[in-house]
């Protein structure tokens, strides 16, 4: 018998506006200019003189609903009951009497939520699913973010930066995290061919399409005990995982290979250089749960590394390409390899073409 | 719950430390919810064998829709069976994140009663992420988010969600309304993020200024980027008083501008604004004193995308400025001009990005109705092998 229960579909999100705080609506589109009183809080004044103050309060982006809706107590306390959330996965107050920063603070504080990531500090770490929730994830997301965190708060909670530092991670190559673009990416990689269950593809997957999958054609269809299946040139896999997200026969995940990646100076704003992808630091580091100790290193090493050298304003990205990259890796005492030089599409215009060698 | 629940000795180490941890949100979840409680013990298995344990995912969703619930299977569901199906449901969020507790505490109390009671706040795309229910679940937590207004998202091959920077809300620099935008497109393309019609995904994102607050130009196929045409505002006292409060006007914003287009006296700041690329450094190290020029727009750039499949791109300007105002009729039908072109001509898993790179910029500028510009590229072209369509033949005698 036919379902004719009346079904809501296409109704798209709710109007912002219902959610906006009074003095928002009131203001929109005539806000004047901002200020950073502090760490971890903002002040826009508008034309109308009205000011707003925002606190931006750390989380660890995977939420139960009971600590949201702990959040949600304190926006009813100090915020009539309004609240946003970032594109790097923190939360904002928004608030209009200042008296009431503090002990909003305080009150995070003691909920164990940090307050910073505002001016010339680390903000939250863009990160992915990982182990939690991903098929293809080379490492875990969450983990690597809470350890490294745990270790660079310090840059949250405070403006001590010489610029702006953008952290991402990504749990593989499809960088839902968008990593490529980040002063530091830690990047979770394969580093083996996929394990072909030649038994199961020729039930679960399309031939051709896996073959159209690769980047670098290396996959090839095969007859073997009588059943149409495909194999892997191993000399031309670089461990994409685009025939696995095709085809579940071709399983990349491997504990004995897989690791994390290390890239810097990428950045998203047109601010001074133009926009650009991170570049390669460490080729590989090993997966080394639950506080991945040479991830944590590594990365403390760059931001301190960086923080001593650069000049005001000055991203990872633009202090290196001050420096040059051959400093950059006597400085950062990062050995130099045969995996530094791209060997891709395009690689050939990565090549220094001149003698303006810094040295 | 059980009596005694698994030791997790891996995972328990990452509830120490200052930082928030999403260990003790997982337990949270875990002290009501027997998909937690085991969803925890899934992860400390990987922790352990260092590699994950979930399948490829499977084709299950909410009837109508061929998009906007991630299927998620465990590798493990004898040991793990509250997990063995453990799905995601991506829901549309509200332009610029904002929310009332009220909306926010339904949503919860939604995924309290359908699902695991985890989120994520929120996805990668900017989606409200509901991570984990079984299939039997998601037609009544559909039924629920409709019922308060909330809507899925999308996933696989089809508009995602369109997402954008705090805007006019909130920021003194927006060129336009993101966040009207953002809400006007995520309406108009229901049908397209609900039911894959695409070669592959397409996302939007809209930044209100070039400090491109969602990393529009890494993140989405077609980026819409706030900028200006005209002289940056400037306040002379304000520019002044930054100077006496220590900032270094000559090396820290003069010495700083890419195109060296200011002069600083010491006194009175010049800029020569024909040569300003509107960057958005100097706007942004005195806030108070400067401000985007009057008249105010976007740039829409396309094929900005990570590596998959055939390398990363950031996206390349294809219109260098667009009013954009309600009811965007000119973004709209460029829109649909580049969905028609690159869903025909597309191949599978196919992006706008690799698509262009694939046919050609030119063709495609062609294809889309839009004339060639200077400030689409970088410089002309070095490369002689020029392509012509035509050619003229001898008159036949």
């Amino acid at each position: 018998m036919a379902d004719i229960t009346p079904r809501k579909t296409d109704i798209g999100p709710p109007h912002y506006g219902q959610f906006l705080p009074p003095v928002i609506a009131a203001n929109y589109g005539k806000w004047k200019y901002h200020e950073i009183p502090r760490p971890g809080v903002l002040v826009h004044t508008a034309e109308s003189g009205d000011k707003l103050y925002t606190v931006r309060a750390a989380s660890p982006r995977l939420l139960s609903v009971q600590t949201i809706r702990d959040f949600c107590d304190l926006a009813d306390k100090y915020c009539d009951g309004y609240l946003r959330f970032t594109s790097r996965h923190n939360i904002e107050f928004l608030l209009t009497d200042p008296s009431r920063i503090d002990p909003l603070i305080a009150d995070l504080a003691a909920a164990g939520f940090p307050v910073g990531g505002i001016g010339n500090a680390l903000s939250n770490i863009v990160h992915t699913q990982g182990w939690i929730h991903c098929h293809s994830a080379a490492t875990d997301a969450s983990g690597i973010v809470k350890a490294l965190m745990d270790e660079l708060i310090g840059h949250f909670t405070s403006t001590d930066l010489p610029g702006k530092l953008r952290i991402a991670l990504a749990c593989c190559v499809n960088m839902c995290g968008a990593v490529h673009c980040s002063d530091i990416a830690i990047l979770g990689i394969h580093r083996r061919p996929p394990k072909i269950q030649h038994d199961r593809l020729p039930k679960v997957c399309e031939v051709p399409t896996v073959i159209a999958s690769c980047p670098t054609a290396a996959i090839s269809p095969v007859r073997k005990e009588g059943r149409e299946t495909v194999e892997v040139t191993e000399d031309l896999c670089m461990f994409c995982g685009n025939c696995y997200t095709v085809c579940p026969a071709m399983p990349l995940n491997d504990p004995l290979n897989d690791g994390l990646s290390i890239w810097v100076g990428g950045k998203v704003s047109n601010a001074r250089s133009e926009p650009a992808f991170s570049k390669l630091a460490i080729p590989f580091l090993p997966n080394n749960p639950p506080r991945w100790p040479e991830v944590v290193e590594a990365v403390k090493k760059l931001v301190e590394v960086w923080a001593a050298h650069a000049k005001p304003y000055e991203r990872m990205g633009e202090w290196i390409e001050r420096i040059g990259w051959p400093r950059f890796f006597r400085l950062t005492g990062i050995p130099f390899t045969k995996q530094h030089i791209d060997d891709f599409r395009h690689a050939e215009t990565t090549f220094k073409r001149s003698v303006h060698l810094k040295g | 719950m059980p009596d005694d629940p698994r030791p997790t000795p891996k995972l328990d180490e990452l509830e120490k430390g200052p930082w928030p941890s999403f260990v003790k949100e997982l337990k949270r979840a875990a002290d009501r919810n027997p998909m937690s409680e085991q969803l925890i013990g899934v992860l400390e298995l990987s922790y352990e064998d260092r590699v994950g344990h979930w399948k490829h995912g499977g084709v299950v969703g909410v009837r109508g829709y061929g998009a906007g619930v991630i299927g998620r299977y465990s590798d493990v569901p004898e040991q793990f069976p509250e997990v063995a199906q453990f799905h995601t449901m991506r829901v549309n969020h509200p332009a610029g994140w904002f929310y009332t507790t009220d909306a926010l505490r339904r949503v919860c109390d939604i995924w309290e009663k359908h699902g695991s009671g985890l989120t994520n706040l929120h996805g990668a795309t900017g989606d409200i992420i509901l991570l984990g229910t079984k299939t039997e679940s998601l037609e009544p937590a559909f039924a629920e988010l409709t019922a308060n207004g909330f809507d899925l998202g999308g996933s696989g091959s089809v508009v995602r969600t369109p997402s954008c920077c705090v805007g006019p809300a909130r920021c003194e620099w927006a060129c336009f309304d993101t966040l009207a935008l953002t809400y006007d497109l995520t309406q108009h393309y229901q049908d397209e993020i609900h039911r894959p019609s695409l070669p592959y995904k397409f996302k939007i994102k809209a930044s209100g200024c070039p400090n491109d607050c969602v990393a529009a130009i890494a993140r989405a196929d077609l980026s819409i980027i706030g900028t200006w045409r005209g002289p940056i505002g400037v306040d002379h006292e304000a520019v002044a008083a930054y100077a006496e409060g220590g900032l270094d006007v000559q090396a820290d914003v003069v010495d700083r501008c890419p195109s060296k287009c200011m002069d600083w006296d010491g006194r009175r700041l010049e800029i020569d604004n024909s040569s300003c690329a509107k960057c958005m450094h100097c706007i942004n190290a005195m806030p108070k004193a400067l401000r985007p020029g009057p008249e105010r727009g976007a740039c829409i750039l396309i094929g900005g995308k990570a590596p998959i499949v055939s390398g990363a791109m950031l996206s390349a300007v294809l219109v260098p400025f667009m009013t954009i105002e309600p009811p965007y009729t000119e973004l709209k039908a460029l829109i649909g001009r580049i969905l028609e072109v690159w869903g025909d001509e597309g191949k599978n898993r196919e992006r706008v990005g690799e698509f262009i790179q694939r046919v050609g910029l030119g063709n495609f500028l062609e294809a889309v109705g839009l004339e060639p510009d200077p400030e689409m590229v970088r410089h002309p072209r070095e490369n002689p092998y020029v392509f012509y369509e035509e050619y003229f033949e001898d008159e036949p005698k």
